[in-house]
């Protein structure tokens, strides 16, 4: 078993395909991961929706949730969607400032959303209203914290990214993992469209 | 690596699929905003919408089409659906019969 | 610093408790100096701990299997101990070291014992059927198998530091919240699950993408071998099962550390949702513990009929049932907690449903046989054992799913005796066969026939005299996981059981006498061949052991039973010419991954906080790190003298 240098173009051409066949099988295998963090959140939805008259006592939904809040938080997610569309396809067209122009707009975006929400829940348990102040609210801030969470880890997926398309530029292995990433930011707005329609918006009705 | 067309079209449904989740997401908080309907006709109607707006950005975000996506893909998407549906409904069925049956304070 | 970490934590409290940490403690410190002695460190690192190749990854899984086998059987055999003296008597075992115990026992039997030895045989045999050089994700599978590792890690650590769960391998509230067991038992138990349960899940992703992307070409669905069709559907199950586990632990886990009340008695918790959630992922769960059992046999009893299968395609659709239905009968493990006769009544049946499909196997099993030449090789003898003895539990199964009679029988060692009636003559058979039948393709050698024939025998025979007895005792009154006991009627059917028990350990004792055995006559036990039973699959089409990249030339499939078609087709398979092929890089970043995780899962059971935000950096900077390298892979040049997988050539 011998290992030839990577310069001979024989070799490099046998690498490419490798790598093309590999990228499909990224894609696919992301997305099933995507499938089963949906089940996990359809859990805890469902979890949620058992525990929405268990109040203890304290405070309801409408008591503690403020739909315009909400509001601005759902167009930040839904504008980071567009705007990661936007990342995409300038990497598509190997643009590699107006990519990371696009990532760096993403990523306030998001981290618009999260500080939202983190005042959001900071402003909850202030009033007495955390998390473990009754079965509702425990299920209320699991469920959306979990997304919250997942924000997050994307946030920091797009400061990687962004700092290998800089150093590396916009080759098929880092538009690969852009690929995923935006499956992944896309996915998480998905769940949100379930958060508000679920959580929010009934809550206040 | 896409022809300038390539892009456009690319632009074009990006900004499509924008434009229906804004008109998606406005209906429904309009009008509980509005408090213009009962919560029993409100409900329905937010959950058809929530759906239609899922669809939405699979199709023109993640580029997912209920036809236009690799086999392997719809298969385990629709594995995943039915077994939220499985479990979802299952836990609220179960839990809901448990609740009744225990008379459960604040039901 | 050290969170709730004191020296209180060591096991000076009880002798049992002492001896078996000491036990464990001088056999890793034994491990550890051999190891060091024989400067097999860089060895170990470069072949083994850092390999991304299925089939090494796979006899790791296999040896962690084997492994935690005898520790969750010693746990057995405390408890048959305990109860067949306990008449009237405390026994030896205090009620809250035997609570211990049989938590212990549950959870390693299952996650920690069943599901790496039958992810084990995924690895080493589902490449190799479908004619691929490795899976979909090599390193994902690396991270996989030292996630797995990190949580039996924290069990075994549990004996030596702190103390174990005492809820149950189930762990219901109220008594596993922090009101209850306030102590760090049942936070090793969440940990242990919740990360371990991230590795399953990569596997069933990763074997799930390998099914569907890299069969070799010709290889159409209806044409991969059986146990390939179980892989892809247990696959499903995982992705699909698992997220219920990491959702359930992750929310009691909250209850406990961050006060909350999902399942709290009082505060608006629903402790019945515990149980839903819980057995969601549970039911599921034992049918992706049997499915691939079911996969063995199929190619089991294939081979040494010298026939093809009865009934392929009813093979497939009854294994594609039996994973959908697994999702539809979870609250048969709750029939007596509350819930209405229709509620009742729908799991019931669907519970009687699913036993349908499991029974179109067994009658395809059998006429497979039928008119077969059948050779009874050591897997042969495992599989007809299974076949018989697995029907009983089968039936009571059908027994139980009954509503009525299961309140008379729901949590009785009636129960015990129908689940551990599935587990051990199913899954466990199972396993042993496909072991013991893919043994030489992993190591160029068979295993003894004779020990392995005896260790059939000892373990059927141990099996009938340590469950069955139990069945009566269900039937008499006798409630599951009792310390002591008033009724001197059920003490003779005890003592029979605990005969059982060691009958069993003989069976254990014998496995390893066997590799010995093998070992020491292994130039007498050489395949020269490839294809020691004369197989029907492409895994038997190539050298034992495989080199490292499988196969030299991709293979073209032509019919199910490829190798059959060649061998009655006189196929000539084309020569490799050198052609260089890409394999992947190895990569500590696994094994670190898996070392940090048990770090991490050790910190937050003790609330060591800084160590546990310091091992979640470590993981994702590692993750990171490995994720940016864009060729993590070398070329490799296909040669005859190339060597195997096992033995690389210079």
């Amino acid at each position: 078993m011998t290992a030839t240098t990577k310069n001979d173009p024989e070799i490099a051409a046998l690498f490419e395909a490798a790598e093309h066949e590999a990228i499909e099988e990224k894609s696919l295998g992301f997305w099933t991961y995507l499938m089963s963090d949906a089940v996990i959140f359809s859990l805890l939805f469902a979890t949620y929706a058992v525990m929405y008259t268990r109040t203890a006592g304290g405070p309801a939904a409408q008591d503690v949730f403020d739909l315009p809040h909400t509001a601005w938080e759902t167009a930040l997610l839904l504008f980071s969607s567009i705007t990661f569309g936007f990342a995409s396809l300038s990497a598509a067209e190997e643009d590699k400032s107006r990519t990371l122009m696009w990532l760096g707009v993403t990523f306030l975006f998001g981290l618009g959303f999260v500080t939202m929400e983190l005042v959001e829940f900071s402003g909850m348990i202030a009033e007495g209203a955390g998390p473990d102040r009754s079965g509702f609210l425990s299920s209320f801030f699991t469920l959306v914290g979990t997304h919250g969470l997942h924000v997050s880890s994307g946030l920091i997926w797009i400061a990687i990214m962004a700092l290998q398309v800089s150093r590396k530029g916009l080759g098929a292995a880092v538009q690969s993992r852009l690929h995923r990433l935006g499956l992944f930011w896309h996915f998480l707005d998905i769940i949100w469209i379930g958060i508000f329609s679920f959580v929010y918006l009934p809550g206040v009705m | 690596m896409t022809s300038a067309s390539n892009t456009q079209n690319g632009y074009r449904a990006y900004l499509v699929g924008f434009a229906l989740a804004v008109v998606l997401t406005a209906i429904p908080f309009g009008l509980v905003f509005a408090k213009a309907l009962p919560f029993g006709m409100l409900f329905p109607l937010i959950v058809v919408l929530a759906v239609v707006q899922m669809l939405v950005h699979l199709r023109y975000f993640l580029h997912l089409g209920l036809r236009s996506s690799p086999w392997e893909v719809r298969l385990s998407g629709g594995l995943a659906a039915i077994m939220i549906l499985i479990m979802a409904l299952g836990t609220l069925w179960v839990m809901t019969d448990l609740d009744i049956r225990m008379m459960t304070m604040g039901m | 610093m050290l969170g709730r970490l004191t020296w209180d934590a060591l096991p000076f409290y009880s002798p049992i408790a002492f001896g078996a940490a000491t036990f464990v403690v001088l056999g890793g410190v034994v491990v550890l100096a051999a190891i060091t002695w024989f400067k097999l460190w860089p060895w170990l690192w470069k072949e083994w701990l850092t390999s991304v190749d299925h089939k090494k990854i796979g006899v790791m899984y296999i040896v962690l299997a084997l492994v935690m086998l005898v520790r969750g059987f010693a746990d057995a055999l405390m408890m048959r101990s305990q109860q067949a003296i306990a008449l009237n008597s405390p026994g030896y075992l205090s009620p809250d070291h035997y609570n211990q115990v049989f938590s212990a026992h549950g959870t390693i039997m299952i996650v920690f014992m069943a599901m790496p030895f039958l992810t084990g045989l995924f690895n080493i045999v589902v490449p190799l059927q479908i004619g691929t050089r490795d899976v979909s994700f090599p390193f994902l599978n690396s991270v996989s198998l030292w996630l797995t590792a990190s949580g039996a890690a924290l069990v075994m650590a549990s004996l030596v530091i702190g103390d174990f769960s005492q809820a149950g391998w189930s762990g219901y509230p109220p008594f596993s919240e922090i009101t209850y067991s306030p102590g760090v038992g049942v936070d090793y138990w969440i940990w242990s699950l919740f990360l371990s349960g991230f590795g399953t899940t990569l596997t069933g992703i990763n074997f799930f993408v390998t099914i569907l992307k890299r069969r070799a070409p010709g290889m159409s669905l209806m044409k991969m071998p059986m146990f390939t069709w179980t892989a892809l559907v247990t696959s499903i199950l995982i992705i699909f099962a698992f997220p219920a586990i990491t959702v359930t632990s992750a929310l009691l886990g909250l209850d406990r550390y961050l006060g909350m009340h999902f399942f709290t008695n009082g505060g608006g918790g629903n402790m019945m949702n515990y149980m839903n959630l819980f057995w969601i992922w549970g039911h599921p769960e034992v049918y992706i513990v049997i499915l691939p059992a079911f996969g063995v046999f199929s190619e089991v009893v294939s081979t040494f009929s010298r026939k093809r299968l009865f009934g392929y395609h009813s093979l497939v659709y009854a294994t594609a049932a039996i994973g959908v239905l697994s999702f539809s009968v979870w609250l048969h493990h709750f029939f007596t907690m509350g819930s209405s006769p229709n509620v009742n009544a729908f799991f019931g049946i669907t519970t009687m449903i699913i036993a349908v499909p499991t029974g179109v196997k067994i009658y395809d099993w059998l006429f497979t046989m039928y008119k077969g030449r059948v050779e009874f090789s050591a897997p042969m003898h495992w599989t007809l054992g299974f076949i018989f003895t697995f029907v009983i539990g089968g039936v009571t199964g059908v027994l139980l799913a009954v509503p009525p009679a299961d309140f008379l029988m729901h949590n009785s060692e009636f129960l015990v005796a129908h689940f551990h009636n599935m587990l051990i003559p199913g899954a466990l058979f199972g396993y042993m066969a496909g072991y013991m039948y893919w043994f030489p393709k992993v190591f160029g050698f068979k295993l003894d026939e004779k020990w392995g024939k005896r260790t059939f025998w000892l373990w059927i025979i141990g099996f009938y005299l340590a469950f069955m007895p139990l069945y009566v005792l269900g039937f008499e009154g006798m409630p599951r996981r009792m310390q002591h006991y008033s009724n001197p009627a059920w003490q003779p059917w005890l003592i029979v059981a605990e005969l059982g028990a060691v009958v069993i350990l003989a069976g254990i004792v014998s496995t390893f006498i066997q590799i010995w055995v093998s070992y020491k006559n292994r130039e007498a036990l050489r395949d020269t061949t490839g294809d020691p039973w004369d197989g029907r699959t492409l895994e038997w089409s190539i050298s034992s052991p495989p080199p490292e990249y499988n196969f030299a030339v991709i293979p073209e499939v032509h019919d199910l039973d490829e190798l059959t078609w060649r061998k009655e087709n006189n196929y000539v398979e084309p020569k490799a010419d050198g052609q260089a092929i890409v394999m992947p890089n190895n990569t500590g970043a696994g094994v670190i991954i898996g070392g940090f995780t048990f770090m991490l899962g050790f910190a937050l059971t003790w609330q060591i906080w800084w160590l546990a935000v310091v091992s979640l950096i470590i993981m994702v900077t590692a993750l990171a790190i490995r994720g940016a390298d864009d060729h993590p892979e070398h070329m490799v040049k296909v040669e005859p003298e190339s060597g195997d997988f096992l033995n690389p050539a210079e």
